[in-house]
């Protein structure tokens, strides 16, 4: 298969074969980009970020600490979703997500008031 | 009247990291931000893909905005708030407005200029048809969204493929809305390759290049649109019309650097990039005025903005001490299929100077070369070079012997 | 069901003048808007000209009240603290265009107005930038630019000011006669009047049919304009017409009271009340037209695109008291140069009002209304002051134009409250500039939202059009 890299900005066209057991990835620059091109073979994951509601009606940024398999995204996203979190929260807070099949934590990026 | 050595305008990536490197560089130094707190654009930038290059490490927008807020914070830099410059003054006296301070005027030895970019408009690219609600900047409806916490539409439209239209065309998504589609005049992307495949293909998002929108409907909001395929002068072909409904219209048609602080006072700009034209210290034509991050030429990665503002930062401290040596300066030009290089001027002397460029149109395998006088100092083959990401060489500055060329060779 | 003695049907520059005049005397005076701000159809998009009477057909009610209002609108715009200039006009001719210029110099003596027909070089002393095959130009020194949204705005205020009432968002659906008196119907309930006054614009004719009066075709005329960025203001002086043709005075090149230059209008003859949206190939005719007159066009500094409709009754502006309705009066078919002559027309129908309602003139009302608090025209020291006493005129919202938290709010509270976020945009230039809001929009929201306590997913760009539609997480 061919895609693009999406480690860094570069954007490198990606060759990825399977021969034999061995997965092989080249237009990689980096090693970064052989990693994500042997992922994205056998299984894509991609971090997740979104807003989670604050019990004062705000919203704060977070994200996934880790990449999740792609076709869980939008579990995370609607997991994510159905919290509200305490008004204080602060950039650097984590949660567990309680995901079937998912070890994850949330961690808070940005809140509304962070910096003010 | 206050009086510093370096006075930053703006308390974004770029005046955060300036801030920092004048104060390490012995200055005092005064971030003036308009906004309510440090960070500029990032704090609305909850994607990831920042850090990399600066930290060696991903993060989100207000992450990295939140790193730097820290190192601030941890000098001691003075930094007020909701404070909009106004003026320059002939001394170097910055005056701003600010709700605490009143009137406020700065003396600064030396000024680095840090306000970034504003996003051009509908009524910059002449959008036809009704004017409703429901048409935002893509940077406006990621406010609203990612700080505010509101959704401006549920079927949704971008026109522009630049990164911002890109990010939210996928936050959008995420948070529930049908991105129907993405049109691009162009026949080739503004915005980042990776943004196209984790932001578009990753969702199903069609993106139409050489398309434009002919036609706007709908009063007082938006109902929908028609959009045609653009010929060989980038004129809508009309017979290839064709409609979609849609409840919100993002724009993502370019950025424009906000000199208005400058722009008519006899700075010299640089037509292509609209910044002004600088040296390897990034000083302005004007002595002691100093401009880095997207306030001096769009960049699409913030790390860039990062080190380029260090630059700045620290030059702007040894100028107010009266340490910083120009010399000779050697004029850099840009031709045959390189849109701009930057710095404009490089002072003769000793040490590298990283020359950053971009080119107008998709090349593949084509070699950057870079001539002074008669001698060529680089001669590099690029696999794939693309107007959305600025690429960037470095020279010798010992090896410069005349006026400076960076060109691409097919 | 409220009882008022006259009600202007139309909340345009022609009745908003009109309610302020009938506020100064001692009347219930209603005015009945259809949108959510007065001046948001024909008023809020249209040249911004005073014109100086020159080109109307003598014996004309055009020619009437442009004449007589133009000397009104300068000194009410100074009372209203509206932004205006006097900086004189230009019709601008080739080798070829100097009979056209007679025939106009023509009609200005006729109709008593004041001009010049200019050479080459004299033109240029005026404006250096005509296009180079302009040889001629006819000057007329009492034309100049006012702001035409803000005029309205003005004479609302002052109406509301002096005692009249203003209710918006009220459509006329019906209009019945009892009792000697009007009934009209409007979603926002029931008024009865002694007398109607029908100055509604592009539905004139509407409104006619409604009651029952004279029964009027109508047209519309379409035009679209380019607005340039406030650095091409040093480029423009006057307002520089082309020749007249039969579609109307030709696109002109002006500064705008605000700070800005328009390129526009276009001309394009429809049938739709609503056709308020530009065309590529009419944007084209602009770009074509504007270097045959203008030498430094700058497309590329456009900030925004309008169109306005010009409506068009008969030949003439329709004026006078209904020969089938008694106590209705009519004001409509107001196209160019309508503008001008609002103040005038208002004057008209007053004195036919008063013939109806007799009435005395109040002992005290308002003509000089309070000055705007403007940051940009204040003095470093009134700043300061200003600040000292309320922070949020240390507050800048809108970068761009430089507008503060404080005169966002002052737009928010003023006599005819702004509820909308271009209501706001009208009254004090916050969202106007380069940016088109694209920075302070979200604030303005805020601040709309805290003012008024709403939900900042009830705040409107106007005409009920919201901006926050939907709470992340809570779509559907």
């Amino acid at each position: 298969m061919n895609t693009i890299c999406i480690m860094c900005p570069m954007g490198c066209g990606l060759e990825i074969e399977k021969v034999g057991d061995e997965i092989r990835v080249s237009g990689n620059t980096c090693k970064r980009g052989e990693a994500y091109g042997k992922a994205e073979f056998t299984h894509p994951v991609r971090t997740v970020t979104t807003l989670v509601k604050l019990e004062d009606g705000s919203v704060a940024s977070c994200k996934t600490d880790a990449p999740v398999p792609k076709e869980r995204v939008s579990d995370v996203v609607a997991y994510i979703g159905s919290l509200t979190l305490d008004k204080n929260v602060k950039i650097g807070d984590r949660f567990h997500a309680y995901l079937d099949g998912l070890d994850t934590d949330i961690v808070i990026t940005g809140t509304p008031t962070s910096g003010c | 009247m206050f009086e510093y050595d370096v006075v930053v305008i703006g308390g974004g990536p770029a005046g955060m990291a300036a801030a920092i490197a004048a104060y390490d560089s012995g200055a005092k130094t005064l971030i003036l931000e308009r906004d309510v707190r440090l960070g500029g654009i990032l704090n609305q930038c909850i994607h990831q893909g920042f850090g990399l290059h600066y930290f060696k490490e991903e993060m989100t927008g207000p992450e990295y905005a939140d790193r730097f807020r820290k190192e601030v914070e941890k000098r001691g830099i003075d930094v007020m708030l909701e404070a909009m410059a106004l003026s320059i003054g002939e001394d170097r006296t910055v005056t701003a407005l600010s709700p605490e301070h009143g009137l406020v005027k700065a003396k600064a030895g030396a000024i680095v200029l840090a306000m970034g970019c504003r996003e051009r408009t509908a009524g910059a690219i002449a959008l036809p048809g009704t004017r409703p609600a429901g048409i935002y900047t893509a940077g406006m409806a990621q406010k609203l969204c990612n700080i505010d916490g509101f959704l401006v539409g549920k079927e949704v439209v971008v026109l522009g493929s630049g990164d911002i239209g890109l990010i939210m065309a996928r936050r959008m998504t995420t948070e529930g809305a049908k991105v129907k589609l993405v049109l691009e005049l162009m026949p080739y992307s503004s915005g980042l390759k990776r943004n196209i495949v984790q932001c578009l293909d990753d969702y199903g998002i069609p993106i139409k290049y050489s398309h434009t929108i002919t036609r706007i409907v709908g009063n007082p909001r938006i109902e929908g649109l028609y959009y045609a395929p653009v010929g060989a002068d980038r004129k809508p072909i009309l017979e290839k019309e064709q409609y979609v409904n849609c409840d919100a219209l993002l724009l993502s048609v370019g950025l424009i650097p906000e000199n208005d602080l400058i722009n008519g006072s006899g700075v010299e700009m640089s037509p292509v990039t609209n910044g002004a034209a600088v040296d390897e210290n990034r000083m302005t034509s004007l002595e002691g005025v100093f401009s880095c991050g997207n306030v001096l030429h769009v960049h699409d990665l913030v790390d860039n903005v990062s080190e380029e503002a260090g630059i700045a930062g620290s030059a702007a401290a040894r100028y107010a001490k009266g340490e910083l040596k120009c010399d000779e300066c050697v004029n850099v030009t840009a031709k045959e299929g390189v849109r701009y290089a930057l710095p404009q001027r490089v002072n003769r002397g000793e040490g590298k100077v990283r020359l950053f460029f971009r080119v107008d149109n998709v090349y593949k395998g084509a070699k950057l070369v870079v001539e002074s006088g008669e001698k060529t100092l680089l001669n590099r083959k690029f696999q794939v070079l693309a107007p959305g990401e600025m690429g960037s060489v470095d020279i010798e500055k010992s090896d410069i012997c005349g006026d400076i060329v960076v060109r691409l060779e097919k | 069901m409220e009882k008022f003695d006259v009600t202007v049907i139309g909340g345009g520059i022609v009745g908003t003048a009109v309610l302020d005049r009938l506020s100064r005397y001692q009347l219930k005076a209603l005015l009945l808007e259809k949108c959510d701000d007065v001046a948001s159809f024909t008023t809020r998009a249209n040249s911004g000209i005073v014109h100086a009477g020159y080109d109307c057909e003598p014996g004309t009610l055009k020619a009437k009240y442009n004449v007589l209002g133009n000397p009104l609108i300068w000194k009410e715009a100074e009372e209203l603290d509206v932004p205006h200039l006097k900086c004189g006009s230009i019709v601008v001719a080739g080798e070829d265009g100097l009979d056209g210029l007679k025939e106009l110099e023509r009609k200005a003596k006729a109709n008593g107005v004041e001009v010049k027909i200019l050479d080459r070089e004299e033109t240029l002393k005026l404006e250096p930038n005509v296009a180079d095959r302009i040889a001629y130009s006819l000057y007329a020194p009492t034309a100049g630019i006012v702001s035409p949204y803000q005029m309205a705005i003005g004479y609302a205020d002052r109406a509301v000011s002096n005692g009249a009432k203003i209710v918006l968002e009220a459509p006329v659906t019906e209009i019945r006669s009892k009792d000697g008196e009007y009934i009209l119907s409007t979603p926002k309930g029931e008024f009865s009047t002694r007398l109607v006054i029908n100055c509604a614009g592009a539905h004139g004719a509407d409104i006619n049919d409604l009651a029952g009066a004279e029964h009027f075709e109508t047209t519309y005329r379409r035009g679209d304009y380019f607005v340039l960025d406030s650095t091409e203001r040093k480029n423009v002086n006057t307002v520089i017409f082309p020749l007249p043709t039969a579609a109307g005075k030709g696109i002109l090149v002006a500064p705008t009271a605000d700070g800005n230059v328009i390129y526009g209008p276009t001309a394009i003859d429809t049938n739709d009340s609503e056709d308020v949206a530009s065309s590529l190939d009419s944007l084209d005719v602009l770009r074509a037209s504007v270097p045959l007159t203008y030498k430094r066009p700058a497309f590329n500094k456009c900030i925004r695109v309008y169109s306005g409709l010009r409506t068009l009754i008969e030949h003439d502006f329709v004026i006078g008291k209904s020969k089938l309705k008694e106590n209705f009066i009519m004001a409509i078919g107001i196209c160019s140069p309508g503008l001008t002559s609002a103040p005038a027309i208002a004057d008209e129908v007053l004195s036919m009002a008063k013939e109806t309602l007799h009435a005395e003139k109040k002992a005290e009302y308002v003509t000089v209304m309070p000055r705007h608090k403007r940051m940009k025209e204040l003095s470093e020291e009134e700043i300061e002051k200003l600040i000292a006493e309320d922070s949020r005129y240390g507050r800048i919202v809108c970068r761009c134009e430089k507008i503060t938290e404080g005169e966002i709010v002052d737009a928010i509270h003023s006599p005819l409250p702004a509820t909308t976020v271009d209501a706001v945009k009208r009254r004090c230039r916050a969202g106007m500039g380069r940016c088109q809001g694209g920075f302070c929009g979200t604030r303005v929201m805020q601040i709309l939202s805290r003012e008024l306590n709403i939900p900042l997913t009830k705040v409107n760009k106007g005409l009920g059009a919201n901006i926050a539609r939907y709470r992340v997480k809570e779509v559907e």
